[in-house]
């Protein structure tokens, strides 16, 4: 990896000026930014470490919702969301490793986008808001395409705010070298409707299947998905699983979430 | 270079480090603690696993200067006041729960960090928390018996199996 400075502020402002130099990158828990900087990859001149920022650690419960700062491990996230949103700590305690979720950060894992990560399918699937230093993001305009974000050049994912459904599960098979999902569905039911969030398995990265969650919204239950099929057309292919076996376990993995769902 | 300092198996270690400068880096060849291994420097094999303020992580996906100020633990800091080997250690020794020994450090630590969190993990817990530590010699399941014993679990049953 080619040489870097590195800076690790205590206050959103002083990471926002930090990340104003050129070349600057933010720092998450570096689980994907550091191998991704080995692979000379990615060159910045500065990193900036977000860790540092009490202000973005932690997890809340503000009425219908919980709240996540954007430095919070999926560790943490696994053990103090587990009573409000079980779903969501479910998802953050099956992230790759027990190791990697000691330092992996969610706001570290919306930033990048990986077509294959878990966070994205919570975050679509609940309908989150992105919280940045300067503004606020539905989910819905967040994801743009695989590793493709609406956040603008410096702007930091301060807070993740989680609407609580009824029930929801995360359900995922592994592909077992990465431990990535291979294909994995967040489903979250709401008093408002049915939500389904596919990651792993398009091309265009997190997506909503939304002739499942109409069908959903009208019966929750595994059955209500009979018949319904995703076209393979733009998914992912290669030498883990073909786009048509991707397609095939989006219904298998959303059936599966239904199931489970508590 | 940039001055980093922690604690280092209880002891004070300080030393220049540039940006990029790994934590298994700084351990190994500036302080000579070349038990953590790195085996596949792509997060994925677990060999270099120590422990950051009590907490597992993968020592090449983390930069020295992350480590500021932190109480660092590494395989060097497991063994007993007098040098005998802890509990775990001597389990693996009793259960042959090493072969080559090479991700035998990473084993060790985050055992250590399993039984911190859960004193007695059933089979499958254990077998969930060393998702992201491989032992290419296939040795898994007498790595498994031995953090079972080391958690004082009866293992004659998946002795048999």
């Amino acid at each position: 990896m080619y040489n870097f400075d590195f800076v690790k502020p205590a206050t959103v402002d002083e990471a926002v000026k930090a990340l104003g130099d050129e070349d600057a990158q933010a720092l998450g828990g570096g689980q994907t930014l550091i191998p991704t900087l080995k692979q000379r990859l990615a060159s910045p001149s500065k990193l900036v470490s977000l860790t540092g920022i009490s202000d973005m650690q932690g997890v809340t419960k503000d009425g219908d919702s919980v709240v996540i700062g954007g430095g919070t491990t999926h560790r943490v996230v696994a053990e103090d969301a587990a009573d409000a949103y079980p779903g969501l700590a479910g998802l953050a305690g099956r992230i790759g490793d027990p190791a990697v979720r000691n330092r992996g950060t969610i706001g570290g894992s919306l930033a990048n986008n990986d077509p294959s990560a878990c966070y994205p399918a919570a975050a679509l699937g609940s309908g989150a808001t992105i919280v940045t230093n300067t503004r606020e993001i539905a989910a819905d305009d967040y994801f743009q395409g695989m590793f493709t974000t609406a956040l603008e050049e410096g702007e930091i994912i301060t807070q993740v705010r989680f609407p609580i459904p009824k029930v929801s599960h995360y359900s995922k098979i592994a592909q077992p070298a990465s431990r990535f999902p291979l294909v994995a569905v967040f489903v979250a039911q709401y008093a408002g409707g049915v939500r389904v969030a596919v990651t792993g398995a398009s091309n265009n990265g997190v997506f909503r299947w939304s002739e499942a969650e109409a069908a959903l919204s009208q019966n929750f239950a595994a059955d209500a998905l009979e018949g319904l099929t995703l076209p393979a057309d733009d998914m992912i292919g290669d030498l883990h699983g073909t786009a048509a076996y991707r397609a095939h376990l989006v219904g298998v993995m959303t059936r599966r979430a239904v199931t489970a769902a508590s | 270079m940039t001055q980093v300092s922690m604690t280092v198996n209880g002891k004070q270690a300080s030393g220049d480090v540039e940006g990029r400068t790994l934590l298994v880096q700084f351990l190994r060849d500036a302080q000579g603690l070349t038990g953590s291994h790195v085996g596949c420097d792509t997060s994925q094999c677990g060999a270099c696993v120590v422990h950051v303020d009590g907490q597992a992580v993968k020592a090449c996906t983390m930069l020295a200067l992350e480590a500021e100020g932190a109480e660092v633990s590494t395989i060097e800091g497991q063994a007993n006041a007098d040098g005998s080997l802890n509990v775990i250690q001597q389990a693996f020794q009793d259960h042959h729960g090493l072969q080559c020994g090479f991700c035998t450090p990473g084993m060790v630590m985050s055992a250590a960090a399993l039984l911190k969190d859960n004193p007695k993990p059933t089979e499958t817990e254990v077998r969930d928390y060393l998702e992201g530590n491989i032992c290419r010699c296939t040795g898994y399941h007498n790595i498994v018996k031995a953090i079972l014993a080391a958690s004082g679990q009866d293992v004659s049953a998946i002795a048999a199996e």
